[in-house]
């Protein structure tokens, strides 16, 4: 008997701790295609930022070697930031408010929707969720083109404004308003947010609520004291996944504005690639843009990771 | 009796008042129906899917105007002989784009993220480790991060490749390779080793029971991988934006995207969004469908399939 359980304990650990060939070999695919289409373009990005300009034909140079490295380009970027005659420092504060205004939107429209979804729906869930998801599958484009017909000089928006006295005369939505723009990020990301928001309501264990109403607290301050508390983390994901793709667009704007005063950050990086000598620069404005955003997003990876632990 | 005096003793304005009775009944239920948060849900709904509605409807409409109904027909999809979706070649070329890139997308990206999740998974170390951790950064990263990173290893350092459709489907394969290698191993998490130990137990070559006996048990998270990459490369705007080169690789989004901006590019844009649609719903309900069956006998109900299928 002991030599035959012997014999499944090695088997057994052979299941475990198997050839770790077999293992790599599977990665390996994998890991050399992010080696050399995820890891390499960023040294490409930072050789471009820190390299020269050809003068001749104003074309970037990247420059392989570290050492070689020169802050010309980031130089210019920093005057295109700060100082006289800066263009750059004005849209990146509008992309801030612009993104605080419309994610703090999405929570406060997003939370309440998803909450009755996860909590109070009962029988007709499925049709709720399906309604919520639904925007997930409809194309990014195709949504905005749904906004820009209604908001057309002749369109509904303004149709239905008027007939109600609102306004007396068709206001130009589509020629650089601050509020179209700023609803269009919300319209736009908002999906994202409330399938997170449902996902982590939905994983606050019911009887959690229960206990709070049992030790006589009211809705609104098992609300208050229970739920709220719980999603904490929640939220914060879901605003982060709504912040993150928010701080690097530049469509939205182009579709609902194009005017330069509702300029993002997203225009600028953008802008900046179709003229061969503004390529460095480019670079350098998302090498920046990902140097703030890089401790955000290892703190969402991190998050994610630990809850999903925690459901498995 | 007791429990009531309690809870207004807590609540405070009850307490106050020193009528318990004082508020109806119905408001006191903690349980009862939430009709404020239900009408605040319905009202959401209704921003996020009319104005879809509309879009879809006047891509139907006999006329250019996005505003007045002039009677149904399928102008702009076929009948058309200059501007309909049919006829017009470069509305033409840019459903194939989209539907060729989603096909070369989807066969690259899903295999490759199904073997890096196993050996991953599986093969403990460092490198393992670090590759997980840069594959998660690539889910997160802001899309036009990403693509500046693209945009310059194909125009400065792999010249050879170039702008157009190889180095879009190398792109969207980077970028969406995420799905199948997040999706597996949390599928992997779940099911734990038992299955594996067993196969060994029974004397199954590594390779046998990878075959028969995970690939089968994967077969649902491996599909709504596929799904969801097939999907969000027809959605995907900012990757294909930025490195296509001309009409013949130019896709749905970026075609709607460059007639839009600064106009109205009219109702032929409409069908071509709502051919998008028509598309990632029949993907979504394909999808659906056939993770129901696949999950046939495992716990978890049509509303965890509706959020997997989804992405959540």
């Amino acid at each position: 008997v002991t030599a035959r359980s012997g014999r499944l304990a090695r088997r057994r650990a052979a299941a475990r701790e198997p050839n770790r060939l077999f293992w790599a070999a599977l990665a390996a695919p994998g890991i050399i295609w992010l080696a050399v289409l995820f890891i390499v373009p960023f040294y490409v990005v930072l050789a471009i930022a820190a390299g020269r300009l050809n003068e001749l034909f104003g074309t970037p140079i990247a420059v392989w070697n570290p050492l070689q490295w020169s802050t010309a380009n980031l130089a210019a970027v920093w005057h295109t930031i700060v100082g006289k005659g800066a263009y750059v420092g004005p849209d990146i504060v509008r992309t801030i408010v612009y993104t605080a205004i419309a994610s703090l939107l999405c929570l406060l429209i997003g939370y309440p929707a998803a909450y009755f979804v996860a909590r109070f729906a009962g029988r007709r869930k499925a049709l709720f969720l399906v309604l919520l998801i639904a925007p997930f599958w409809i194309s990014y484009m195709m949504r905005m083109l749904a906004w820009i017909d209604l908001l057309q000089t002749d369109g509904y928006v303004n149709q239905v404004l008027m007939d109600l006295h609102v306004i007396s005369s068709p206001v130009d939505w589509l020629g650089g308003m601050h509020v179209t723009v700023i609803l269009g990020l919300v319209y736009g990301y908002i999906p994202y947010m409330i399938l997170v928001l449902y996902a982590g309501l939905d994983r606050i264990d019911g009887s959690l609520l229960e206990a709070g109403r049992d030790l006589g607290l009211g809705r609104l301050r098992t609300f208050l004291r229970v739920t709220l508390p719980l999603s904490r983390q929640t939220i914060l994901t879901g605003m982060l996944i709504t912040v993150l793709p928010m701080l690097g667009d530049y469509f939205t704007n182009q579709l609902l504005s194009g005017t330069t005063g509702t300029a993002m950050l997203g225009n600028d990086i953008d802008g900046d690639l179709s003229t061969p000598a503004f390529l460095g620069q480019g670079a350098v404005l998302s090498l920046l843009l990902l140097l703030v955003l890089i401790v955000p997003m290892i703190y969402y990876v991190v998050a994610t990771n630990r809850s999903s632990r925690e459901a498995a | 009796m007791t429990a009531t005096a309690a809870t207004s003793a807590r609540t405070g304005s009850d307490a106050a008042a020193g009528q318990p009775g004082r508020r109806p009944r119905l408001w006191r239920n903690p349980w009862r129906h939430a009709v404020f948060l239900e009408g605040f849900t319905w009202l959401y709904l209704i921003w996020s899917i009319v104005p879809i509605g509309l879009a879809v409807l006047f891509s139907f409409n006999n006329g250019k105007s996005q505003s007045t109904w002039q009677g149904f027909s399928w102008r702009w999809y076929y009948s058309d002989p200059v501007n309909s979706v049919l006829h017009d070649p470069q509305l033409h070329a840019a459903v194939i784009t989209t539907i060729r890139l989603s096909v070369y997308t989807t066969v690259i990206a899903v295999p490759i993220g199904v073997a890096f999740a196993l050996g991953i998974n599986r093969w403990r170390g460092i490198t393992s480790a670090s590759f997980n951790f840069v594959m998660i950064l690539s889910f997160v990263i802001p899309e036009l991060i990403f693509g500046v990173a693209m945009f310059l290893l194909f125009t400065v350092l792999f010249k050879t490749v170039g702008l157009g459709t190889l180095a879009e489907t190398l792109g969207l394969v980077t970028w969406n390779v995420s799905w199948p290698a997040i999706i597996v191993q949390a599928r992997l998490v779940t099911l734990g080793r038992q299955y594996e130990e067993a196969a060994a137990d029974l004397g199954a070559t590594q390779m046998r029971t990878m075959r028969k006996v995970m690939l089968p048990l994967l077969a649902p998270a491996i599909f709504a991988s596929a799904v969801l990459v097939f999907s969000s490369v027809i959605d995907d705007f900012v990757i294909v934006d930025l490195l296509n080169s001309n009409a013949s690789n130019t896709p749905m989004s970026v075609y709607i995207y460059s007639q839009q901006h600064g106009g109205n590019g009219g109702p032929a844009l409409n069908a071509l969004g709502t051919i998008m649609l028509v598309m990632s719903f029949v993907i979504a309900i394909l999808g659906y469908i056939g993770y129901r069956w696949m999950t046939r006998g495992e716990r978890g109900d049509r509303n965890a399939a509706l959020t997997t299928i989804a992405g959540a």
